[in-house]
């Protein structure tokens, strides 16, 4: 198999003395949709953040295209291509929306994601393009959030629950432009809530439990056993599509 | 006489419309659901319904009486709570501490004093009702997002509504978590007022007696949940094929 394109071995990381992430290794290969699972609390958005280095691993190794980005300032990593949709919107609420977008482009990699593009994907951000950040819905933040990361041009995405909030067709929505994302060469590590949004786009699923993986499996296999998801995510059985 | 009514409502931000002559007429007792494509308006609705916001033109009712431009204490005084999309809780306080608050709240300005006991006996159900006793000294910066949700709930119910917004209740909870959440809901007593914003329609579909659905801040459709789901406009709008 070819190197992967992100890879984390043995990654520990603490908030203060609040030990998170436990040896954690997995690796995401260029074109991929993985998608990570798990209930509240668990390490999924720790995880992102500490390939972005927010914090940087106390112990283990980052690595991207082969090269060890753990420890880099968190600008740094960004500009070797990896872009992240962040859980919580994080949006500039004083700014427009097209200010929003615009200074996320301003230290883009070059790329085919331009704001009209953007606006093209989102229609609704072009409608509310004069609008102050925080005058947004939460639907709107999202939306807003995913097109900051998309003009950056990245080669990874890193997302972190990018459906929270939204209605059921932008949910789909959302799921559709992934897979363009994917089709256009984009690799994609996706942290979700919703199970059938994940299942229904990822390539892989990776289940996370006390801040390690305790399953990797495809989502068929996820499907195919009720089992699983009774263990790791308390609940029944997904119904097959 | 209607738990809420609103009558013509409308709000605009400058040359945005957010709601224009949306009307909504809720029974005591009802749960009612308000859907819509993001943006829609729902939150803003909310917001006037529950004192946040002025109308722009329009007037609100709660129990006959008319609230608008009424403060939200003014309206929780009155039976109305509500929840937010984004949870507003004390972080650094335990669980216990914040619905302490919430509830203390009651007693303000009483020239006696409630008695220790009935407080406790009051914030014990509460968090009885919402699953979180067994955590009560937790400090709720150190809570999974789930517990957060459910103490929002417990907030909202320390204001012993007669009338409950619940704005997205189930948003950003695992599927495990968002199925404990309605059952809470769901055993909240018949004779309180719902009203629920919400995107997971399997949650919609459980609780609601009835569904209004708004797009561009005008009323689509209203029905029951039967109507709204053969609903084709709806289905066009905001739903999509099922995932």
């Amino acid at each position: 198999m070819s190197e992967p394109l992100l890879s984390l071995k043995g990654v520990n990381t603490y908030y203060g003395e609040s030990h998170i992430l436990h040896d954690l290794s997995f690796d995401l290969y260029k074109g991929e949709i993985v998608g990570i699972l798990g209930r509240n609390g668990v390490g999924k958005t720790t995880t992102l953040q500490s390939i972005l280095g927010i914090p940087a691993p106390r112990t283990g190794e980052v690595r991207l295209s082969g090269e060890p980005i753990s420890g880099l300032p968190t600008h740094s990593i960004v500009a070797r291509g990896v872009g992240w949709v962040p859980q919580g919107h994080r949006i500039f609420p004083t700014l427009t929306v097209v200010e929003n977008i615009e200074l996320a482009a301003a230290r883009a990699r070059p790329g085919s994601w331009s704001v009209e593009k953007v606006y093209d994907a989102f229609p609704r951000l072009h409608v509310r393009r004069d609008a102050h950040g925080g005058s947004l819905s939460g639907g709107e933040q999202q939306m807003l959030a995913i097109a900051r990361a998309l003009v950056q041009n990245p080669d990874i995405f890193l997302m972190d629950e990018p459906s929270e909030g939204l209605s059921p067709l932008i949910v789909q929505e959302v799921g559709a432009l992934i897979r363009r994302l994917n089709a256009e060469g984009g690799t994609i590590l996706l942290v979700e809530q919703n199970l059938a949004f994940a299942l229904s786009i990822a390539d892989r699923i990776l289940i996370m439990a006390k801040g390690a993986i305790v399953y990797s499996g495809t989502p068929d296999d996820i499907r195919n056993d009720p089992d699983i998801t009774h263990r790791f995510l308390g609940m029944g059985a997904v119904a097959a599509e | 006489m209607a738990a809420v009514r609103a009558s013509r409502i409308s709000k605009s931000y400058g040359a945005f419309v957010a709601l224009k002559d949306v009307d909504l007429l809720v029974a005591p007792g009802e749960r009612r659901a308000i859907i819509g494509p993001n943006g829609a308006g729902k939150t803003t609705l909310f917001s006037i319904i529950a004192g946040q916001k002025q109308p722009t033109s329009g007037t609100i009712s709660i129990n006959g009486s008319e609230t608008t431009g009424a403060r939200p204490d003014q309206l929780w005084a009155r039976g109305l709570s509500r929840t937010f999309q984004r949870n507003q809780l004390f972080q650094n306080l335990t669980v216990w501490e914040n619905v302490e608050l919430a509830c203390s709240a009651h007693y303000r300005g009483f020239s006696t004093s409630v008695s220790r006991d009935a407080l406790e006996e009051e914030i014990g159900g509460i968090l009885e009702r919402v699953n979180l006793l067994g955590s009560h000294d937790v400090r709720v910066a150190n809570m999974a997002y789930g517990g957060q949700r459910q103490l929002e709930l417990a907030l909202a119910l320390a204001g012993r509504p007669k009338i409950l917004l619940l704005d997205e209740p189930t948003a950003g909870m695992s599927p495990a978590e968002t199925q404990a959440m309605l059952k809470m809901m769901i055993a909240l007593p018949r004779d309180m007022t719902i009203l629920i914003v919400e995107h997971d329609m399997d949650v919609v579909f459980s609780l609601a007696d009835r569904v209004m659905v708004l797009n561009l801040g005008e009323v689509l459709a209203d029905g029951t949940v039967q109507e709204i789901q053969n609903d084709k406009n709806v289905s066009e709008i905001y739903m999509g094929k099922a995932l």
